[in-house]
């Protein structure tokens, strides 16, 4: 009986958890069209709804009913299984993450390592859909995007070394738990050059701006996806704004503190404690997804030789770096 | 050095290849047998008080009916250091409608040659890569020349792939010919 | 096209005549070796729409409409082009009205052109909000033109012997207005991308022309200054009103993608600056020559005086001579946005031309695209592709 009751509710917890998470994917597209929109003194979607508030619903609705093309000489099985391994690589990273204490899914004691390595498995959707599209464009961007996610994880793996030391535990809310314990309250102080690999890595895992090359519109006409059209093409571009979400989840809850408020602001204004804590995650997740958006609109982008080059001549380096003045860190205080 | 020496200059180096000279609105042309064309280019090109470094444009032009040697191959030079212009023509009749190719003087002279064997025909001895520029590869005719009409009243002879698609293409009708 | 030959490591990409990058109709055949690109073959041809040989059959005030859709971005300065080189061949003075109104529209012209040039190369480098402030400036240029020419983009406002109707005071006052706050807005331009990482890592020291090379491909515009060569139409076989107003021409100097970059902003400053003085000076006065061919006498034919034309005959022909009486040519250029645009045109004394050559500078900068690609990235090829600014429209007639 318990054990029944303990399934009943995991459902209903993982159903709520996903049903709000897709809400948040969908409406991080139309947050983007409004805000790069606004940067580029344009209004963004206006018609469909109220300033256009209806718009992902739209979009959903029509790429549903598109036609379904697969190409005659592809290799049918795996085109089709192709963005199905990127979505739920993507979606299944959100099983550890919480949004406030004990509201997640499963509190399992290596989450960091377990996001990590959802991380890698997506790049399979992404090599997938390059080889299996039969089209040299999509082969090209495949793999390009393939050996820049490999080389990105690295750096983005090493950056978050130190913030396990610091908090002794890969167990997420663990993490949260030890930066309430230091009157600054965020690892982001002590960790400013971990978060600086961090946020540039995190830009490159999920393909965009400055390092969107292998989907970049007007030079591969779209990579890997190229071939896609209809339910599949939304399927992909679902998972490019799962993994933004779960990056800014993981910045979130590493470096910022998650739903804790630093000590010495609560010192500074006690009315802080009473607000909830998922609102403060919200708003620090929100603050990363604005950080990708804006910095879309305001850079060029990088070609693939530099591109790599930072990837390996200088975040992997800095991120080292990191590592050791951490442990000098912990060691003598 | 105004033009007029610099024309003398070059009347006295070839006497034998120049079929006439023509000043008009301060443009000087030299009318030249299409033989020796090169060897007047290098002079032109090398020739330190000269120094016609800058080719701006090789072109042709179809007198047809006018006059014998049919066509005329065009050369407009230029120096930038010295600021003056020239143009030279170069007769090429209709028969043996070759000349010699300066792709090797002026890497421009490359497209612009392939170009005039596009539209008129005539053919570049020495050219890298003659072959069509402008219309599709395996056209008919030459365009530019005076009898080819304006219109298109090629009948049979248009472009073989377009005829096909014409007459394969779904809900072709007679009427849109 | 499907490279089945494992044992070949060389991949075959087809940049198609549809792109989003090539800025119209090109195709691209590169042989790429991993990134590195090793044979770059361009393919043109595919907007040819014979304007060469329609103009021998339409009257010069006819085809001079035909001369707007060669590069479509800046039409005005294509009849420019042409109508100097009529002109010229019949030796008709312009009134200093109408050049002064044509250097305004041709500087206008190659604002709104190097506006179009700077969001499409912004856009393909992956600077997306430069297109969209750029095309915002652009707006109020073509609303201008649309008050006096009656089109945004094809203009056709240039006759043979003038202008076509005559511009007014709200005109001036709006242009000057704009003039105004223009450099500021390069400015703000220049924040978002000048001194950026990114794009100084993008375009410093890739596709580089040296000034010899340059000369040797027959390059103008931008692109040759770029490399450090001066030559500019406009200072060295001046017309219009350029012998009457002061600017500088920009050089570059090392030939890159930046260089030539820079040029072209700083010719934004320059043609603010040539429309400010013209306007200060602009004469009143008529806006057509005399002796203009009409419109609505189209088939009268045009007459040159013989005695214009002086000759040395060197064979023994006797019919050389009317020959050559027939058929006067004359050459003429302008400084288009792009590079040299020039007309050759031989004219038999009727109504119509015997010859029209346009001399494109697209044409000749096309043919420059496989020794600046070859040996470097498939990424830089976009790059270049926006740097050396073609439009098929003159690259193909």
């Amino acid at each position: 009986m318990e054990t029944l009751n303990l399934i009943f509710l995991s459902v209903i917890y993982t159903a709520i958890y996903f049903g709000i998470l897709l809400l948040h994917i969908a409406y991080a597209t139309y947050a983007e069209r409004k805000i790069i929109g606004h940067i580029q003194l344009r209004l963004g979607p206006m018609v469909v709804g109220p300033h256009g508030l209806l718009q992902p619903i739209a979009d959903v609705v029509k790429l549903i009913f598109k036609e379904d093309i697969v190409p005659s000489r592809a290799d049918k099985f795996i085109f089709k299984v192709a963005p199905l391994i990127s979505l739920t690589a993507a979606l299944s990273s959100f099983a550890v993450i919480p949004v406030n204490q004990n509201w997640v899914i499963s509190d399992i004691d290596v989450g960091l390592l377990y996001v990590l390595g959802i991380a890698g498995i997506s790049v399979y959707g992404i090599v997938f859909a390059g080889w299996s599209s039969n089209s040299k464009y999509a082969f090209l961007g495949g793999l390009r995007s393939a050996a820049q996610m490999i080389s990105y994880e690295v750096a983005l793996g090493l950056s978050l070394v130190g913030v396990i030391l610091m908090a002794e535990s890969f167990n997420l809310t663990e993490i949260v738990n030890k930066q309430s314990e230091y009157w600054y309250g965020m690892f982001l102080l002590p960790q400013i050059i971990g978060y600086f690999v961090f946020i540039v890595a995190m830009l490159a895992e999920t393909n965009r701006l400055p390092f969107d090359l292998p989907e970049a519109e007007t030079e591969l006409v779209a990579g890997y996806f190229v071939e896609y059209s209809g339910a599949r093409f939304s399927l992909f571009y679902l998972a490019e704004y799962a993994a933004m979400f779960c990056m800014s989840a993981l910045a979130a809850i590493c470096f910022w503190g998650g739903w804790t408020v630093p000590p010495f602001l609560i010192k500074a204004f006690p009315f802080l404690e009473e607000v909830p804590g998922i609102v403060w995650f919200l708003l620090k997740l929100y603050f990363h997804i604005f950080l990708f958006l804006w910095i879309r609109g305001t850079l060029p982008r990088y070609r693939y030789d530099q591109l790599m080059a930072i990837g390996w001549k200088v975040l992997i380096p800095l991120a080292l770096v990191n590592i050791v003045l951490t442990s000098i860190l912990k060691y003598y205080l | 050095m105004n033009l007029t020496d610099i024309v003398k200059k070059i009347k006295d180096k070839f006497p034998q290849e120049i079929l006439w000279l023509t000043c008009f609105r301060e443009e000087y042309s030299i009318t030249v047998k299409k033989e020796k064309i090169k060897e007047i280019l290098v002079y032109l090109k090398k020739t330190p008080s000269l120094e016609f470094d800058y080719l701006v444009d090789v072109t042709a032009t179809d007198y047809l009916g006018f006059r014998e040697p049919r066509f005329d191959v065009v050369y407009h030079l230029m120096s930038i250091k010295y600021r003056h212009k020239i143009r030279v023509k170069a007769q090429v009749p209709e028969e043996g409608c070759c000349i010699d190719s300066i792709t090797d003087l002026w890497a421009a002279a490359n497209w612009f040659e392939r170009e005039c064997f596009d539209m008129f025909g005539i053919m570049f001895t020495g050219h890298p890569d003659l072959r069509r520029i402008l219309m599709p590869e395996d056209w008919n005719g030459f365009p530019l020349r005076k009898d080819y009409p304006v219109k298109s009243a090629l009948g049979d002879k248009e472009w073989e792939t377009y005829r096909e698609l014409k007459e394969t293409s779904r809900g072709w009708k007679e009427n849109e010919k | 096209m499907k490279n089945n030959n494992l044992a070949e490591k060389e991949l075959i990409v087809n940049m198609g005549p549809q792109h989003p990058a090539t800025h119209g109709v090109l195709r691209l055949v590169l042989e790429v070796e991993g990134e590195i690109i090793k044979k770059c073959t361009p393919y043109i041809g595919y907007l040819h729409r014979g304007v060469e040989k329609l103009s021998e059959d339409l009257t010069y005030v006819q085809s001079l409409p035909l001369t707007d859709r060669l590069d479509y971005l800046s039409s005005m300065v294509n009849n420019v082009g042409f109508a100097l080189a009529v002109e010229k061949l019949v030796g008709i003075n312009v009134p200093e009205r109408a050049k002064f109104i044509r250097t305004i529209m041709s500087e206008m012209t190659r604002i709104c052109s190097h506006l179009v040039w700077l969001a499409t190369h912004a856009l393909d480098i992956g600077a997306m909000t430069v297109f969209l402030y750029a095309m915002r400036d652009r707006e109020y240029l073509l609303e201008l033109f649309e008050m006096i020419a009656g089109a945004r983009l094809t203009v056709s406002y240039s006759r043979i012997g003038g202008v076509r109707c005559d511009i007014n005071d709200e005109f001036l006052d709006k242009l000057g207005k704009f003039i105004n706050e223009f450099p500021d807005r390069v400015e703000e331009y220049e924040t978002l991308i000048d001194r950026n990482r990114v794009w100084l890592k993008r375009t410093k020291g890739v596709g580089v022309i040296s000034a010899e090379e340059a000369i040797n491909y027959g390059l103008t515009g931008p692109v040759l200054r770029g490399s450090g060569v001066y030559y500019d139409v406009r200072k060295f076989f001046p017309y219009d009103a350029y012998d009457q107003v002061e600017f500088e021409v920009p050089l570059g100097k090392n030939g890159d993608i930046y260089d030539r970059y820079r040029c072209r902003m700083l010719e934004f400053r320059q043609s603010a600056r040539i429309i400010k003085q013209c306007i200060e000076k602009i004469p009143s006065g008529s806006i057509l020559a005399e002796n203009a061919p009409r419109i609505r006498m189209p088939e009268s034919p045009l007459k040159i005086d013989k005695q214009d034309i002086n000759f040395e005959i060197y064979t023994e022909d006797k019919q050389i001579e009317s020959f050559i009486e027939k058929f006067p040519e004359v050459y003429a250029s302008v400084e288009a946005p792009r590079g040299e645009l020039g007309f050759y045109i031989v004219c038999d004394n009727s109504s119509k031309p015997f010859r029209v050559r346009v001399r494109a500078p697209s044409f000749v900068h096309a043919a420059v695209l496989p020794k600046l690609c070859e040996g470097s990235l498939i990424a830089d090829v976009i790059a270049n592709i926006g740097s050396i600014d073609i439009i098929l429209g003159e690259c193909d007639r």
